[in-house]
């Protein structure tokens, strides 16, 4: 099965709403209640990123027996520096982010925590590909 | 504890979601910072949070938070009501400080998560 969705940069109002309706997929193919958590918490947190961070982007679901993938695609600033990114606490996140009650630099290790493997490559002013992959199976890969 | 009772506690009003208001809470966790929260791996969690936007709505429903305490009686707007009661998240406003209302709701019993 496969799902694509659209997310505008910037639209707090719908930020989650992606998440959102993969957990109600999840929930009727019957996915362990664990296992779906995580993969709906990897894919919030990737979706605030878009909107936090980025103009545009596309969310991919793939969903097939044995494995989900999540690709997060954006046009954005990009990140330069993916290590120094992944570190807690370092966030470059904006005023109105914070306010939101995210930008606190937790958002890609809370991704990487909740996934079974996350690749992400970035091109500074161009944006940004996140691809999360969580097995199904109960066992990790 | 049901989620009535520790309304009671920190003289909060239910705004939405009264049917579920029979339900059970056993621990909590005060947090303004929604990574935090989604942090949060189990059930029967009530959330105490002085931040009230959408975003609080949305990240309970990823980590099946039923029930949510907004202090100081911050304006809810419909939206975020409406977000809510899609959600069956009971939310409760206390004119209490995030503060007061941990102390009151450990002191009566609730758990801590960490």
């Amino acid at each position: 099965m496969q799902y694509r969705y659209k997310i505008a940069g910037g639209d707090f109002s719908n930020a989650g709403a992606v998440a959102s309706s993969v957990k109600k997929t999840l929930r009727q193919l019957n996915i362990d209640h664990r296992l779906s958590k995580r993969i709906v918490i990897a894919l919030y947190e990737g979706e605030v990123n878009v909107v936090a961070h980025a103009y545009s982007g596309i969310i991919d679901i793939d969903i097939d027996h044995e494995r989900i993938k999540i690709r997060i695609t954006d046009k954005g600033p990009g990140i330069v520096d993916i290590a120094k990114a992944m570190e807690e606490g370092y966030s470059t996140a904006s005023t109105q982010v914070r306010e939101m009650g995210f930008g606190a630099g937790m958002g890609l290790s809370n991704m990487k925590k909740n996934s079974d493997s996350m690749q992400i490559t970035s091109e500074p002013g161009i944006g940004t590909a996140v691809e999360l992959t969580t097995y199904l199976n109960g066992n990790e890969g | 504890m049901l989620i009535t009772e520790v309304a009671s506690k920190i003289e909060g009003r239910v705004v939405c979601c009264e049917n579920k208001a029979a339900g059970e809470v056993e621990y909590a966790f005060s947090s303004d910072l929604m990574s935090d929260v989604l942090k949060v791996e189990r059930e029967n969690v009530l959330l105490i949070t002085g931040l009230a936007n959408l975003q609080v709505i949305r990240t309970s429903e990823m980590s099946d938070i039923n029930c949510i305490v907004i202090a100081r009686n911050k304006k809810l707007n419909s939206e975020i009501i409406k977000l809510a009661t899609e959600n069956g998240i009971v939310l409760i406003e206390s004119p209490y400080s995030v503060f007061r209302i941990s102390g009151e709701l450990y002191n009566a019993g609730i758990k801590p998560l960490f």
